[in-house]
């Protein structure tokens, strides 16, 4: 009798143990079935390199060429700060700061991660878009180059913590055999345990970037959501993500529109998956 | 330059860079409790918004996020915290562990905004939900999931192995062994990582877009099946949507989501720690 229950507790806890993969797999599979039908009325070339996006007007056009362009210049500003920061920063927790100094930075570091997307929203457009206007002198401060500098501090806590882990993992013998030999702390880390952890600091830095081409409320609040291809970062523009929320509310369900918006969320699982699966190859391949 | 100046210099550059961090973070949080603080009072907590949203409270966006975390957790606990012990004391080092771990990983990775693409499609459209609370509960409970299950792991691996030894061998059945012997030696890491769900799914915006979030809705939902107002939502509106909103109440909004929020992730820091004090 006891071993008939533990049977079925066994069985139970398999089934909730495989429900990651379904639940990943239902994903998957409804943003395709939902896509597929936007692509039996709009051809996946026209969709990926059309360059015009008015889902609205008519005739319709859906090209979402302009929303990768946006996702990526948001992305591109965004590493261009977070990168060289978050490396520093995980350097100096991991080799430098004094333990007390690390019981302080670290979880401020983490505080980073925990505010919501939708408070870096509103310290956007109240704060950083004004600041960013008048310190370039444009006319309007809802750029692309806005929405990176936000999404740089939330991509931080990521690199941070996945690049000071890849730093820890390197064995202490390296280290001492480095400065054994002679060499600085500084010539030790740059030359020996950087190298060491560059799988990890791969992945810290796509994992940052998978952070940052998902986060949606943000850019949707301070990039200006012009659907338009930009001239410059200090345009207007917008993302995928942005346009995903922005539209949804009001399209008709079962329209081309609403399809096509399972397109656009087609096209973001499959880059963010290919980020997530690659970055999980250099944390295994760290971890070795 | 000497070696000794070099390092140095690139010793100084760092710890500049990395107080260049703090700034911006206790900044915002700084900025946000000077702003909001006069906001707050009694009626500001425990009232709906009145006239177009321009006075009164946030009380219907409070009790709002209340049931909907309420729900995601009721999904999201149960279900993370079996898988976790099926992959930590029944799977082994199977394949299927690593094809478990492979889609945790993407899964986490999945952006908001697609959860709630999936959750209007699938909850609240194929399954005849509708935009509620079930709904939105349903879609944050699949999107806090990761969290649960990692954490939760990381808890089972740290029970040491002599506990679950000791059980077997006075004949306690597996089951028994995980129930009395393990799970209560890992209870505090699954607090904590519940904490760190519950904090993510209540400041969430994007995934209770389409499946649940009310633009007004000054009454409490009675049922599971009701629409209902989110603290996040809400200050996404009241910013962008609905005009002559007074700064206070912005910032106030503001304040009362980021203390929700960020006290949550403050609780679940000092379980942890004093956990990890507590040497077995």
């Amino acid at each position: 009798m006891k071993n008939y229950k533990d049977w079925i507790i066994e069985k139970i806890l398999l089934v909730l143990g495989i429900s990651s993969i379904v639940v990943l797999a239902m994903i998957f599979l409804f943003l395709l079935k939902d896509g597929l039908q936007f692509f039996s009325v709009v051809s996946l070339k026209d969709f990926l390199t059309g360059d015009t996006w008015l889902p609205t007007s008519k005739p319709a056009s859906f090209g979402i060429l302009p929303l990768l362009v946006g996702s990526f210049a948001v992305t591109l500003v965004a590493l261009t700060i977070a990168v060289p920061f978050g490396l520093a920063l995980a350097i100096y927790l991991g080799e430098i700061a004094s333990s007390r100094t690390k019981e302080i930075l670290k979880p401020t570091v983490e505080l980073l991660a925990a505010i919501p997307s939708v408070v870096y929203g509103f310290i956007g457009i109240t704060v950083i878009a004004p600041a960013v206007k008048s310190f370039f002198n444009i006319s309007s401060g809802f750029t692309l180059f806005t929405g990176g500098l936000i999404l740089a501090l939330m991509a931080l806590p990521t690199i941070v913590s996945i690049a000071e882990d890849a730093l820890h993992a390197v064995p202490g013998s390296y280290k001492e055999a480095s400065l054994a030999l002679g060499a600085s702390s500084w010539e030790t880390i740059v030359h020996v345990i950087l190298p060491a952890a560059k799988s990890g600091l791969i992945a810290a830095i796509m994992l940052g970037m998978g952070r940052v081409i998902g986060e949606t409320m943000t850019v949707l609040m301070v990039t200006g959501n012009a659907p338009i291809i930009p001239g410059s970062i200090f345009e207007s523009g917008r993302t995928m993500t942005a346009t995903i929320a922005a539209e949804m509310g009001e399209t008709v369900h079962g329209s081309t529109h609403y399809y096509s918006l399972f397109g656009i969320g087609l096209v973001l699982f499959t880059i963010t998956f290919a980020i997530n699966f690659t970055a999980d190859y250099f944390v295994q391949r760290q971890r070795g | 330059m000497t070696k000794a100046a070099k390092e140095k210099l690139a010793f100084q550059l760092l710890t500049i860079a990395s107080v260049m961090v703090l700034i911006p973070t206790v900044g915002i949080i700084v900025y946000i409790v000077i702003k909001g603080l006069p906001a707050i009072n009694w009626s500001f907590l425990t009232e709906p918004p009145r006239n177009m949203m321009t006075e009164g409270g946030i009380y219907p966006a409070i009790m709002g996020t209340l049931y909907l975390v309420l729900g995601t957790i009721a999904i999201a606990l149960p279900l993370g915290v079996g898988a976790a012990i099926y992959l930590n004391e029944y799977a082994g080092t199977s394949r299927m562990r690593r094809l478990v771990h492979l889609a945790i990983v993407n899964l986490a990775g999945v952006p908001s905004v697609v959860y709630g693409l999936f959750g209007l499609g699938f909850f609240v459209i194929v399954l005849g939900f509708g935009r509620s609370l079930i709904a939105g509960s349903l879609t944050l409970a699949i999107m806090i999931l990761p969290v649960i299950i990692t954490t939760t792991e990381e808890a089972l691996k740290s029970v040491p192995n002599s506990y679950r030894e000791a059980s077997l061998a006075l004949g306690a059945t597996k089951w028994q062994t995980v129930r009395n012997a393990v799970l209560p030696s890992a209870t505090p890491g699954i607090i904590t990582g519940t904490i760190l769900g519950i904090g993510r799914a209540a400041g969430e915006t994007a995934p209770i877009l389409f499946t649940v979030a009310a633009f007004y809705l000054p009454s409490i939902p009675k049922s599971i099946f009701d629409q209902a107002m989110a603290l996040p939502y809400h200050l996404y509106i009241l910013v962008t949507e609905v005009p002559n909103v007074p700064e206070e109440t912005k910032f106030g909004t503001a304040l009362v989501l980021l203390t929700l929020v960020v006290g949550l992730n403050l609780v679940a820091v000092l379980i942890r720690t004093r956990t990890r004090r507590r040497s077995y």
